[in-house]
């Protein structure tokens, strides 16, 4: 295949995918903050929270659209630049997206529309019940994505079936119930509450450094900052858990990612910062904290973190037994009905380095004809760029420890100095929105770029996962999305100025009109089935 | 015992090419009248206020109506991952249209009325026109193109290549016989739409609707007739040569089939299929009579009638095809070599036989609390939270 096709799709699904999470943070975090602020508007009964909840409800309906809209583009793609890998895998892959779709899409997609049209026609209660339900509905959805997602970097439960030339499940629970797929998901749930925190934190500081807003202000920072303390704490942890499950699960993604270039005597030392040189093997101006990368990446104090040369010598290996299977597969798919038994002990011993063998389809059609030299360099293509997980990594960390700091600063001031803050702090609150955006992203970088050369880590390299379009039709799509995806971001920037220019629609006032209106007309109307929940004078 | 072989693996498969066929339909009739509807927009609604009624009949219940879509896109790929494969890649630039009317809608419909506008909410018109429309069309002609076969080959690898002058160009789709299907499946969502406006609606949008709807449904009649008479003689089908294993490995290639006889002696030797064309034409029938009478509730009921019946007309004509090839026809997928595994379909059923029920359950009870038709006042009284 082409490596300009490969590299074509490559960057139009990067492209759509992190587009994608644009949206998809704020979506999970603002879900359920306004489902928060809900359900304190039904517990108390005050207009302010009512007023906040359609504010901030009205911000997410801005975001959500797009985020529905782009990912189904992500539904689709697979299929359409990735054909090959959805033949491959899709036997697992594709019941995860499905259960996505039954338990999570039809539970947010169908309450989001009576979210923001109910008002009128739901109970207080029903209609808090619909915030909710779109609130988890969201966060099911990250669920069921990141069990699929969680399966390319660790994909257990599955095995190679030669009939069908195509991985195949054996254990729909291990597919579930993978460790790393478990911490992704807290961790990127967390993530999107980070941001929605951000988010919901700075918009209400520039209404009180505008003076306006500020009762909807200052609670909105009190419910964003607890919420988003909690969240960004959780962000980290979990993050350091997928790093824990990544030392056994891909030893070369965290090798590449901390610069580890040869296995040190542990407890290994963590490379704080330095300048990775990926030709030259070394790590110029590292500075070094000793033992904490043993201890983070393994808890304890013994076992080594194996360094990236020593995993190509290993990859190597895995390369030579994986041509065997190859050649075992061949022999198999040639004498379909009368297998020597021979070659079917053979693939059985060897099958689990078949995606080894692959990775020599780059550069031949037959893996059983690569020289030594083609060995060395397949072996050599396992290992993803350095440089830029190094660094990726490295500002993600820091921001997520600076949203920790921020978070807690702006928690103890709503708690404990009567919702006052100095004019500097709300500034910093406002220039940070963007930093959970990039946080996230670079992330999803790390998480992904890592996992090169594979699609499938140790399964399916990338280079053969691809559809076979022409270089014309995925130039064509890329133009399209460029285009299309640069309007529609345009056009949500500027309606989200635009809404939160204009500030809450409804004064307060309006809002206790309303409310009592709302409950003489349920009064009015026993037929209605929330009357039971008012109950009349 | 393993417990996924409480159910055979053939007849999971056959339940599964029947859940395909209803997630098919479940589209259509729910997303279908959306579509409709959109592509109704600038013919029934003249002034702002109309035309935000007419939007406002399907605000609350196209999102998840859409999902029905993208439910079906993770269904075939989780059983039915070549068809997933092959077709997807092989209608690319058509897939990427599909796309790009598909997103263009949600935001055309959330954000048509944020702004006041004039020359705005015309651009966002359009585009709702767009989305309803393009994709009703494209959907139609997919259909076509699968019922005369696909130019695409698998290689021993089971990798998906595609062939001549079809793949890649969008323009290859366009043949005949399927232009006509386009046709059939854009009218028949557009009677779909003006009988869910029938029902949503009052006075001069209403009865708009109602023209526009009874004249596509007589199109759709008499395309849908050219088109059954045109595969009866003009369209080869394709037929299995060796007995299936209807419970072996799925591997395409292991069976042999020709490209032979005519997809119409399905109706041979299973006669009783003739009930879904029956549907459709009965369904029709009373649609357009119930559009011109203004019936309102039993209209949309046999519109979807007709719905159901022209889809599964196409399914069970084919059976067991899903989606013969031209340039070779052992590459053709069929119901017994193009599913998932025995144990992943065994799982997926579980789970929809879980989540379906309260997925209808549930959709059925938004749409009871949105019972009612949209009106003018509504739309001035709300101006600021409605779309």
């Amino acid at each position: 295949m082409e490596i300009g096709l490969v590299e074509l799709s490559r960057l139009q699904f990067a492209m759509t995918a992190m587009y994608h999470f644009l949206f998809v943070p704020l979506t999970l975090g603002l879900s359920i903050l306004v489902a928060i602020m809900e359900t304190v508007y039904v517990m108390t009964n005050r207009p302010i929270w009512r007023q906040m909840t359609k504010f901030w409800g009205t911000l997410f309906g801005i975001n959500f659209v797009l985020g529905v809209a782009t990912g189904i583009t992500m539904e689709f793609q697979f299929g359409m630049n990735w054909s090959y890998y959805s033949h491959y895998v899709g036997d697992i892959f594709g019941a995860p997206l499905a259960i996505e779709g039954l338990m999570a899409f039809f539970l947010e997609a169908t309450f989001v529309g009576l979210f923001f049209f109910g008002w009128d026609k739901l109970s207080k209660v029903q209609h808090l019940v619909v915030a909710w339900l779109v609130a988890i509905g969201s966060n099911f959805s990250a669920l069921w994505i990141l069990i699929a997602n969680g399966w390319m970097q660790n994909p257990v439960g599955a095995e190679f079936n030669p009939d069908t030339m195509r991985m195949e499940m054996t254990s729909f629970f291990d597919v579930i119930f993978n460790e790393v797929a478990q911490a992704k998901f807290v961790h990127t749930v967390s993530a999107g509450y980070v941001t929605a925190a951000v988010f919901v934190l700075g918009v209400s500081a520039l209404y009180l450094l505008q003076n306006r807003h500020k009762d909807l202000a200052r609670r909105s920072i009190t419910v964003a900052s607890s919420f988003g303390l909690a969240a960004a704490l959780s962000v980290v942890v979990l993050g350091d858990e997928s790093g824990y499950s990544a030392s056994h699960t891909q030893k070369m993604k965290l090798a590449a990612i901390e610069a580890m270039w040869e296995t040190e005597p542990a407890p290994a030392s963590f490379t704080l910062v330095g300048f990775p040189d990926q030709e030259a093997r070394e790590t110029h101006y590292a500075v070094h904290i000793p033992w904490a990368m043993g201890l983070i990446g393994t808890r304890s104090l013994t076992e080594e973190i194996p360094g990236i040369n020593s995993l190509v010598i290993e990859a190597e290996d895995r390369i030579r037994r994986g041509i065997l299977a190859y050649d075992a597969l061949m022999t198999i798919r040639e004498n379909r009905g009368n297998v020597p038994a021979e070659a079917r002990a053979t693939f059985e011993q060897y099958s689990d380095d078949l995606g080894f063998a692959f990775l020599l389809k780059r550069y031949m059609e037959d893996p059983r004809d690569a020289s030594e030299d083609q060995i060395a360099m397949a072996a050599e293509d396992t290992v993803p760029g350095v440089f830029p997980l190094f660094w990726a990594f490295r500002l993600m960390v820091a921001l997520g420890f600076s949203f920790i700091a921020v978070m807690a600063y702006f928690f103890y001031r709503a708690s404990f100095r009567k919702m006052q803050f100095p004019r500097w702090s709300l500034y910093a609150a406002v220039a940070i929105i963007p930093t959970p955006w990039i946080a996230a992203e670079l992330g999803w970088f790390v998480a992904e770029f890592g996992r090169q050369p594979w699609t499938v880590d140790g399964v399916l390299p990338t280079a053969m996962s691809a559809s076979h379009l022409s270089i014309a039709d995925l130039l064509i799509t890329l133009a399209g999305f460029v285009i299309f995806y640069t309007i529609l971001f345009v056009v949500e920037i500027k309606l989200m100025v635009k809404y939160i220019r204009k500030g809450p629609f409804q004064d307060v006032d309006e809002t206790e009109a309303w409310q009592n209106r709302h409950e003489a007309r349920l009064r009015q109307n026993p037929n209605t089935p929330t009357a039971a929940a008012t109950p009349a004078e | 015992m393993i417990l996924y072989e409480l159910i055979e693996y053939d007849t999971l498969r056959v339940i599964w090419w029947v859940l395909l066929g209803v997630l098919l339909i479940g589209f259509a009739l729910t997303d279908g009248f959306d579509m409709g509807v959109g592509a109704l927009l600038p013919f029934v609604a003249k002034t702002d206020v109309e035309r935000r009624v007419v939007i406002n009949t399907v605000g609350p219940v196209w999102e998840g109506n859409q999902v029905w879509f993208i439910l079906g896109g993770g269904a075939i790929f989780a059983a039915w991952p070549p068809l997933y494969a092959v077709s997807f890649s092989g209608f690319y630039l058509a897939m990427f249209v599909v796309l790009a009317a598909l997103i263009v809608r949600p935001v055309a419909f959330k954000y048509r009325s944020k702004r006041e506008d004039a020359a705005w909410r015309a651009r966002w018109d359009w585009a709702l026109f767009a989305g309803g429309a393009v994709p009703a069309l494209i959907f139609g002609v997919a259909v076509g193109n699968v019922l005369l076969g696909v130019p695409f080959h698998l290689t021993q690898d089971l990798m998906p290549m595609y062939d001549g002058s079809f793949y890649g160009k969008f323009l290859g789709l366009l043949r005949p016989f399927a232009l006509l299907a386009g046709v059939v499946s854009f009218s028949m969502l557009l009677m779909h739409g003006a009988a869910w406006l029938s029902l949503k609606t009052e006075g001069l949008i209403a009865e708009r609707a109602r023209r526009i709807g009874s004249v596509a449904g007589l199109v759709a009649a008499a395309g849908y007739a050219l088109a059954g008479l045109w595969l009866a003689i003009g369209i080869d089908g394709f037929t299995l040569v060796t007995d299936a294993v209807a419970n072996g490995p799925s591997n395409p290639l292991y069976s042999e089939i020709s490209r032979e006889g005519s997809w119409i002696a399905a109706y041979g030797t299973r006669p009783w299929i003739i009930v879904a064309p029956i549907m459709g034409f009965a369904g029709i029938a009373l649609a357009v009579m119930g559009l011109r009478a203004g019936r309102e509730v039993s209209t949309l009921l046999w519109s979807k009638v007709a719905i159901t019946g022209i889809i599964s007309s196409v399914g069970l004509t084919m059976f067991p095809f899903i989606l013969p090839s031209t340039v070779d026809a052992n590459s053709s997928l069929t119901v017994w070599d193009a599913s998932s595994s025995h144990q992943t379909l065994f799982i997926m059923l579980i789970c929809t036989l879980i989540f379906m029920p309260l997925i209808l359950a549930y959709t059925a009870w938004v749409y009871k609390v949105l019972w009612g038709k949209v009106t003018e006042t509504d739309v001035t009284e709300h101006a600021d939270t409605l779309y």
